[in-house]
């Protein structure tokens, strides 16, 4: 028998399954947004589709911390307790009468360190993701309470600033400085994922974590690394939810792990590991962006439909998933 | 001497040591810190104090990670609890503020078997999904915990449902011999469950489905089916547990009903020292989980501290408990002394293999 | 033929696990381009020395050098790159990556941080040129066989400047065509001077390649040898020792004849049977009272013929009948009701419930085919689970341990428990005596003849063609998926025979006419 002969699937065949769900997310996107042209006439304004981004860039920054984790096949539950935290740290610390700078810098490195630690337990342990980012989550939710009971307002002039700024053109359309963070930090994982040895090995965990093992791969490091990233992604989403928000509240975020691994799965990744693109995760965020933005057009529909469809889709995308078999284990 | 050092190291490898030793410890600082704790007074023939207080509010959690404890034991893992306990909390409430007599005690009988059929669905569904379809657990329940909740907004139509119903309250408020009625629903769906697995072989038989699906299936066991029955009885037991949650406040609310309670109901799986790979399970460690975890809230409330800051000592409880169940915690104590165990091993398993 | 000094030496290892003393005093030395075979029986210690060398374990005693240094590897990274490389029994590359990266990660040529990708494919492509492999480099490793995945994870050892590279057990997957060309690689490689530690159980693999044996025992050295002067008696004895004669006994047991055997109706009669992909048609029948061997290569579809018959896989055509009457075994638990018992080959993913204790995995079958309403009542289960650990001499006696905590064997012989204890009429054992010690291996020989004698029909499948011979009425053989001769087992068929069928696949002769 030649080596040849044991090539079975044809090459032109292979290559497109594992696009097939990235390729289904972009199709869904524009048929809903088709509809919402349709159906209502402001929707064709740009100006729409710059609000998704504003309104939801805190949550793609923080979904793409989360890709990463489930690229590895773990899970973290902790990142809204996190964004809390991180937007409630600012706004004390502010309060209190630090300077802006000082602040960013302390509150960029509370959640990378949580996230650590967590990755820690994790690697050294043994401990499932799940219960350890559990764990993170009441400690991050509690912290806030800790903190403070109620919400504090943020009244610092560089936050306000960058609450305020609007970069746009003539037509006065226009986006914040957080769709650009959120952007530029989409684009670093992207091209982290795609051309780094980290995000290389983040997705050989992924496929077989005994195999990278023993193919050498510094299994550990790149655990530990992926909960610190998503640790980082969520403390800069905090940031940017406090300049959305001008607040640090301590029951803000609550339940935004659910909305974030939703965006995650419907943008094509697998959530046993392995397989999903950062692009991916950017389309499900705005999938996510654009039901809610037509249920607030639809003055008819109740705020729980958002939840039911989002539900609905991702089963319709699980559902995808095994259909074209993307399992590897 | 070295027989009661034997007896000591027996007694610390048993599994449910440590979950007893935590509770135990708990309860000391509470009296420590308020000697009135542990007190029991009788007002109006009923028993009143903490200690019953603490059984009477972890009620429902015990009756969650009863049917978590078999779902964690096939080897899946089940998020919709919470919505479920919301679903079927607003059935209950919305049938019975329609109702014309509110008392009506066969009016409420229905209300509830509606409930339960509603739960028997949504379980059928997450069963159908994992069993069937072959979903992951974790994000074949996942679907339902994020879209149960819009429907449970859905029935209750976004308001606060109140009712005032004497038979409805009783499931959350009454009581029974002096004891509150919740005490021993959860007990009587405990020792149902406890009946249900070990005095047939079902018990076995999820465990073994959860330790080796497939050689299971070689074995000539119906893997499919016993994991289907797991998340339908896992439905169930939320649904009750949403009665009692929506019984004591007399109303549904389909946002708030059951939050959190999935992740409450896993924890005390695990501190039981059910695995959550799946596998052996432990329902007498699962209700000393619920307790430990209700023990703490209660303490947090009684310390004036605000319930949110609660879950900051709900995450140190958590990492204590499960680090010291780690097998690779333990390995890398007990590797400082001489024969010690390898890193898989557990203490509980080197015990075990002295015989040979 | 070699240099006089060894690249890597081992002196005096010593490395326990609690119970179990895997290694002891061992010594072993590599010289620059030779093929060294590593030989022993399952639980000689192989697996261990390897992991000790390319520090997946510490030692506990000993020392390893490397080029005349002293090295401790910190794991295989570490050892790779200090030019030890291994490649697995089990193909360890991620299956959702693509060909190149598998050969590259870890070591992708990079710029500035950023890999690159075309060079990554580029050295790739001729990577695989050297091996004569011509497969796209960007596909991912789970699309292509097992083989061509041995093949891709071989690349990716060799790419590092290995100067020492470990073959742990790389053949098992192989069929010989691609055996050969493995050697030659092998043969390429020693000739550029890389040291080459090969472990394999095919004896004459050994004999085709290696220029110096290692033999192994019970975790101690029984001898180094250049294997020019090792003849292959010599080596089986060293490596399995006086035991040898317990397996020479069985072969005193009167085998009966298989004409008596096939009067009347067969219990299982199984006719132009098959599943695509899997075993082409086949048909066969199985005697009540009878053993029917089944040998072939591995990969020659054995395990896929006892899968259908158990109704682990469904069969795409085809008809069956059980004790004359046709009926369908599209699950186990019909085939289970129809009394047909199987022990998988893997023992661990599809055998025993690691978890559960001895006593349980033995109730396990009957219990599910009681249905979960009707418990065994805890007497019966004693009665049986003691009958068995007797029967069977089970080790340790005590059926509340966790299955996992015994040795293969003995898990061996619980399964085997599991399947008597519902009384079946044909038990399938699928390469029962793999990975166990001699003893328990003899026994299990022996518990089939008893078996058979019995009344009990057999269809037993390894790998040893002398176990196959011994034990079997009627011998089915098996090449590329397909059921070409059945032989019945007289004086005239012995393992010469055997493998001439299995090699040609020509001569069919059909013994149940």
């Amino acid at each position: 028998m030649t080596m040849n002969s044991l090539t079975t699937v044809p090459t032109w065949a292979r290559l497109p399954r594992r696009h097939v769900p990235v390729l289904a997310t972009l199709a869904l996107l524009l048929v809903m947004y088709g509809i919402g042209v349709s159906q209502y006439r402001a929707f064709s304004n740009i100006q729409v589709i710059f609000n998704v981004f504003i309104d939801n860039g805190f949550l793609l920054v923080v979904a793409v911390g989360m890709t990463f984790v489930i690229l590895t096949g773990g899970i973290d539950l902790s990142v809204g307790s996190v964004v809390a935290m991180t937007a409630m740290v600012s706004a004390w610390l502010l309060q209190s009468g630090l300077p802006a700078l000082l602040v960013l810098v302390i509150a960029l490195l509370i959640g990378p360190t949580l996230g650590f630690l967590m990755g820690c337990a994790i690697h050294f342990f043994e401990i499932q993701p799940f219960i350890v980012t559990l764990a993170g989550m009441f400690f991050a939710r509690g912290m806030c309470t800790f903190i403070s009971g109620a919400s504090i307002p943020i009244t610092d002039g560089f936050w306000t600033t960058m609450s305020q700024y609007r970069i746009g053109d003539p037509r006065g359309n226009f986006v914040s400085v957080s769709v650009l963070v959120a952007f530029a930090v989409a684009a670093v994982a992207a091209y982290v994922l795609a051309y780094t040895r980290l995000g290389r090995n983040v997705y050989a965990i992924g496929g077989n974590p005994q195999s990278a093992l023993l193919m050498g791969l510094p299994v550990g490091r790149t655990r530990i690394a992926v909960y610190t990233i998503s640790g980082l992604c969520s403390a800069i989403g905090g940031i940017l939810l406090s300049f959305y928000t001008l607040s640090g509240a301590p029951l803000i975020a609550v339940g935004m792990e659910l909305d974030v691994i939703a965006a995650v799965v419907i943008g094509g990744t697998v959530l046993t590991g392995g397989s999903g693109y950062v692009f991916g995760t950017v389309l499900g965020v705005l999938v996510l962006g654009v039901i809610q933005t037509l249920i607030t057009f639809d003055g008819s529909l109740n705020s729980w439909w958002t939840k039911i469809v989002i539900g609905g889709l991702l089963f319709a995308f699980i559902l995808l998933q095994r259909l074209i078999g993307i399992r590897y284990k | 001497m070295s027989d009661a050092k034997n007896r000591f190291q027996a007694m610390v490898g048993h599994r449910l040591f440590w979950p007893v030793a935590v509770l135990v410890v708990m309860l000391a600082a509470n009296t420590l810190y308020r000697p009135g704790f542990l007190t029991i007074e009788v007002k109006d023939g009923h028993l009143y104090g903490t200690p019953i207080d603490i059984l009477r509010l972890s009620a429902p959690l015990i009756l969650v990670a009863l049917g978590m404890t078999l779902v964690i034991s096939t080897g899946g893992i089940d998020l919709s609890v919470g919505s479920v306990c919301a679903i079927s909390g607003a059935i209950a409430c919305l049938y019975i503020s329609k109702a014309p007599d509110q008392n009506a005690l066969g009016m409420v009988l229905t209300a509830l078997a509606m409930a339960i059929g509603a739960a028997l669905v949504l379980g059928a569904w997450n069963g159908i999904l994992v069993s069937v379809i072959g979903i992951q657990p974790i994000i074949a329940t996942l679907i339902l915990m994020v879209a149960g909740r819009g429907l449970a907004q859905l029935i209750t139509e976004g308001q606060i449902i109140t009712i005032n119903s004497g038979p409805y309250r009783a499931i959350g408020l009454g009581h029974f011999l002096t004891l509150p009625l919740a005490i021993f629903i959860a007990l009587a769906a405990a020792l149902l469950v406890a009946a249900f697995t070990r005095r047939t072989a079902l018990g076995m038989i999820i465990e073994s489905v959860g330790g080796n699906r497939e050689a299971s299936r070689l074995a000539g066991i119906r893997s499919g089916r016993v994991v289907f029955l797991v998340y339908v009885v896992s439905a169930v037991c939320a649904a009750i547990a949403g009665f009692m949650m929506t019984a004591n406040v007399s109303s549904a609310d389909g946002n708030s009903a059951g939050l959190w309670v999935e992740l409450d109901a896993i924890l005390a799986v695990v501190i039981g020292g059910t695995s959550l790979a799946g596998g052996r399970f432990f329902l007498s460690g699962t209700i000393l989980g619920a307790l430990i975890i209700q023990t703490l809230t209660t303490t947090v409330y009684a310390m004036n501290i605000s319930p949110q800051t609660a879950l900051l000592f709900k995450a140190v409880v958590v990492i204590v408990v499960c680090l010291v169940q780690a097998p690779a915690f333990r390995a890398r104590f007990s590797r400082r002394r001489p024969g010690a165990a390898p890193p898989e091993a557990s203490p509980q398993r080197q015990k075990e293999q002295v015989p040979a | 033929m070699t240099d006089s000094r060894p690249v890597l030496t081992m002196t005096g290892i010593s490395k326990s696990f609690p119970g179990v003393r895997a290694l002891h005093n061992v010594d072993f030395r590599l010289f620059p381009g030779e093929v060294h075979a590593l030989m022993g029986e399952n639980g000689a210690g192989k697996s261990t020395l390897i992991k000790v060398l390319t520090g997946v374990y510490g030692i506990d005693d000993g020392i390893i050098t490397l080029g005349g240094e002293q090295v401790a590897f910190s794991g295989p990274m570490q050892a790779a790159a200090a030019g030890v490389s291994t490649v697995y029994q089990e193909v360890n590359l991620c299956p959702n990556l693509s060909v190149a990266e598998n050969i590259f990660i870890g070591r992708e040529p990079r710029r500035f941080g950023a890999v690159r990708w075309g060079e990554v494919r580029r050295r790739a492509r001729q990577l695989l040129a050297r091996l004569d492999l011509d497969i796209d480099v960007t596909a991912p490793v789970a699309s292509y066989s097992l083989a061509v995945q041995q093949m891709i994870a071989i690349a990716r050892a060799i790419d590092v400047q290995a100067r020492v590279l470990i073959l742990d057990e790389p053949t098992s997957s192989l069929d010989a065509g691609e055996v050969e060309q493995l050697f030659r690689i092998m043969r390429q490689l020693r000739d550029e001077g890389i040291a080459i530690l090969f472990v394999t159980h095919f004896l004459d693999q050994v004999y085709g390649i290696a220029d110096r044996i290692t033999v192994l025992r019970n975790g101690t050295l029984v001898g180094e040898h250049p294997t020019a002067e090792l003849p292959q008696l010599a080596l089986v004895e060293k490596m399995i020792g006086k035991e040898l004669d317990v397996l020479e006994r069985i072969e005193e047991h009167p085998r009966r004849e298989l004409a008596a055997l096939e009067g009347g109706t067969p219990f299982v009669e199984v006719s132009d049977l098959s599943r695509k992909g899997a075993v082409a048609p086949f048909s066969l029948t199985i005697h009540a009272g009878e053993v029917v061997g089944l040998a072939g290569l591995l990969g020659s579809g054995r395990t896929e013929v006892a899968r259908l018959l158990f109704g682990a896989d469904r069969a795409d055509r085809g008809q069956v009948a059980v004790g004359g009457k046709p009926t369908g075994l599209r699950t186990p638990v019909q085939a289970i009701d129809r009394g047909i018992g199987f022990c998988s080959e893997n023992r661990r993913a599809e055998g025993i419930i690691a978890d559960l204790s001895v006593r349980e995995n033995m109730i396990l079958a009957m219990q599910a085919a009681r249905g979960w309403l009707r418990p065994i009542p805890r007497r019966r289960q004693d009665e049986l689970v003691d009958k068995y650990i007797k029967a069977l001499s089970i080790r340790p006696a005590n059926p509340d341990v966790p299955v996992r905590n015994l040795s293969g064997g003995n898990q061996q012989k619980v399964l085997l428990a599991r399947w008597l204890i519902t009384e079946p009429r044909l038990l399938i054992l699928d390469e029962p005596t793999r990975g166990i010690d001699i003893g328990a291996k003899a026994e299990i020989q022996k518990l089939v003849v008893q078996l058979s004698d019995g009344g009990m029909a057999v269809l037993f499948i390894s790998a040893e063609l002398e176990e196959v011979l011994r034990l079997s009425h009627k011998i089915a053989v098996m090449r590329d998926r397909e059921l070409v001769a059945q032989l019945t087992n007289d004086d005239a068929v012995d393992a010469d025979r055997v493998m001439q069928t299995i090699a040609s696949g020509s001569q069919r002769e059909e013994a149940n006419q």
